[in-house]
């Protein structure tokens, strides 16, 4: 650089003229940099010592027993209790369950947002995205109305003559399934529309005009490339049922206990914070192990193509 | 994208998507009818109606109280977040510090981890601390954490859309960095601005499990009264409460698509 600079020596400013130049530069740069980091506090300071520095301390409190010394008895008060181990199957069996279901109904969804022209995929979108934004304690309310014991679903199925009698659909753990499944589709829906809708569509019509079948393209070109959205969305989606509260503590009606409600109860029912934050930390090390695995998956998926 | 395959071949998907629809639009709809109904008892459709159940809800001051609370929250929470999360933003954006990735990290972490665990740490802060449970700012502060995701990828999406030099053009023409951002850079940013805003407020609005974690009392959320009363003592009053909030939360978002959808075809 220096020889290329046009007359360095007989320039009139001289070499140490320069080199201030290039040092107020870079104070100038670095003064930058500062006022961006402060404009960046605030909000970090609300997060850290809101979220993050409590979460620390917890991880740290759930391996401290009652006599206050190290030991792992905050865990193991839960796999010996069946109270705490049905809690885990219910916890894991719902996530699965809903999951699945949003998957069957989700992606027909998505995909039909993907291929229509834009006046009706835009519709479409409305009618995905109006629950969406609508309260999760107003649906699971209209679930109560709906599934109770002569509600509209019940008195249906007795005048098609499907069932004699109104059978149990809320309060159990298909009400907690129903209820958990119309939250939860949207946020499968719409990552999944929007890994679809980056697919090129000529490669469906080449894969037509080299002799595929519409089914066979379908399974050998789209769905292999709409991969990466359906692993996210899918990891997301059983990600936020394990968290979830709301719907089982109204819908399970007091008998299906899912983790989130374990945590919330366990807070006033034992003297020290060890067993709450025990089921805390199992609670964010499931969550974390899913998130990275789903950011492993997703970015083979997509390097693979 | 176009399809080669006829619209007869593919009923079976319209009929298939047509009842997933109805399955995710109807039941939210349920409420609207229920809330008019004459009667104690639950029942859809209603056998008569009237309008007793408002009048039970602006009767009482466990509903009034509550609603007043949680608008007050929703608001406060909203102007911090949106105030946060932009001068957030605008410093990542464009940024050159090695930390710029994790900052941006930390700032949308609360989407990933689950919020009744955010919920116990703050409750765990708040009483360790002292003078922030059941109070209006302890729940504004509780709800910034669980809002400031969307603030930061509604504004960060925003920031990556404008060009920056425009704002760099002010500033050598002479204007001062704030005044610069604030008559060049915001206004263009309107409707970035306009949906981080609803999403905070909204998120607030809805919030239920902080709300429930660190206040309770005369400070009492509209969620936190409405899921008690769900759990505890069903009545049409929720109906009541479920259409205002219905109405709440899906007018000012539909206000704004169709403002923001009719900006855009002008601009074109």
């Amino acid at each position: 650089m220096a020889e290329t600079m046009p007359g360095t020596e007989t320039h009139p400013i001289g070499l140490d003229q320069l080199e201030r130049n290039r040092k107020a530069l870079r104070r100038d740069t670095r003064a930058e940099s500062w006022m961006r980091f402060r404009l960046t506090l605030p909000a970090l300071l609300v997060i850290g010592v809101l979220m993050v520095a409590p979460i620390c301390v917890l991880l740290s409190m759930s391996v401290v027993g009652q006599d206050g010394n190290l030991s792992l008895e905050n865990y193991a008060l839960f796999f010996g209790e069946p109270v705490y181990v049905q809690m885990f199957i219910n916890t894991f069996v719902i996530s699965i369950v809903v999951t699945a279901i949003c998957l069957i109904l989700g992606y027909p969804v998505a995909y039909l947002l993907a291929i229509l022209p834009a006046r009706w995929s835009g519709l479409l979108m409305l009618a995905v995205l109006v629950p969406f934004w609508t309260s999760g304690l107003v649906r699971t309310f209209s679930w109560l109305i709906i599934l109770q014991r002569n509600g509209i679903v019940n008195k249906s199925l007795i005048w098609f003559g499907i069932i004699e009698r109104p059978i149990a659909l809320v309060y159990n753990m298909t009400g907690v399934i129903i209820g958990m499944v119309h939250i939860m589709v949207p946020f499968l829906i719409l990552p999944l529309y929007a890994s679809m809708k980056a697919i090129d569509g000529n490669l469906m019509r080449a894969a037509a005009n080299l002799g595929s079948s519409p089914v066979h393209a379908f399974f050998r070109v789209f769905l292999p490339l709409s991969m990466p959205g359906l692993v996210a969305g899918t990891i997301m989606v059983f990600v936020m049922c394990l968290g979830f509260y709301i719907t089982p503590s109204i819908l399970g009606g007091g008998k299906i206990k899912m983790i989130a409600q374990r945590i919330q109860e366990s807070i006033p029912l034992y003297p020290t914070w060890g067993p709450a934050a025990a089921l805390a930390v199992l609670l964010l090390l499931m969550t974390a192990v899913c998130l990275f695995v789903s950011m492993k998956l997703v970015r083979r998926l997509s390097s693979g193509m | 994208m176009e399809s080669h395959v006829s619209h007869r071949e593919r009923l079976w998907l319209y009929i298939f998507v047509g009842l997933v629809i109805f399955y995710l639009v109807a039941p939210a709809l349920v409420v609207i009818p229920v809330s008019f109904s004459s009667t104690t008892a639950l029942t859809f459709p209603p056998p008569g109606l009237s309008l007793r159940w408002y009048e039970a809800f602006f009767g009482q001051e466990k509903w009034i109280g509550s609603l007043w609370v949680s608008l007050r929250v929703a608001l406060c929470t909203m102007v911090v977040t949106t105030v946060l999360g932009t001068a957030a933003s605008y410093a990542l954006h464009q940024s050159n510090l090695p930390l710029t990735t994790t900052i941006r990290a930390i700032l949308i972490s609360p989407l990933a981890v689950p919020t009744i665990l955010i919920s116990v740490g703050i409750f765990f802060v708040y009483a360790a601390v002292g003078g922030f449970l059941n109070t209006l700012y302890g729940l504004v502060l509780g709800h910034t954490v669980v809002a400031m995701p969307f603030v930061m990828l509604t504004m960060s999406a925003g920031f990556n859309s404008y060009d920056m030099s425009q704002e760099m053009v002010a500033r050598s023409l002479g204007a001062s960095r704030f005044k610069a951002f604030m008559t060049v850079t915001l206004p263009q940013l309107k409707f970035s601005v306009a949906t981080a805003m609803l999403l905070s407020f909204l998120v607030s609005f809805d919030e239920l499990i902080i709300s429930m974690m660190v206040a309770s009392g005369p400070v009492s959320t509209l969620s936190r009264v409405t899921f008690s009363t769900l759990r505890d003592d069903v009545d049409p009053t929720l109906a009541a409460v479920s259409t205002l909030m219905l109405i709440v939360t899906s007018v000012p978002p539909l206000i704004l698509h169709i403002w923001s959808t009719r900006a855009k075809r002008k601009e074109r």
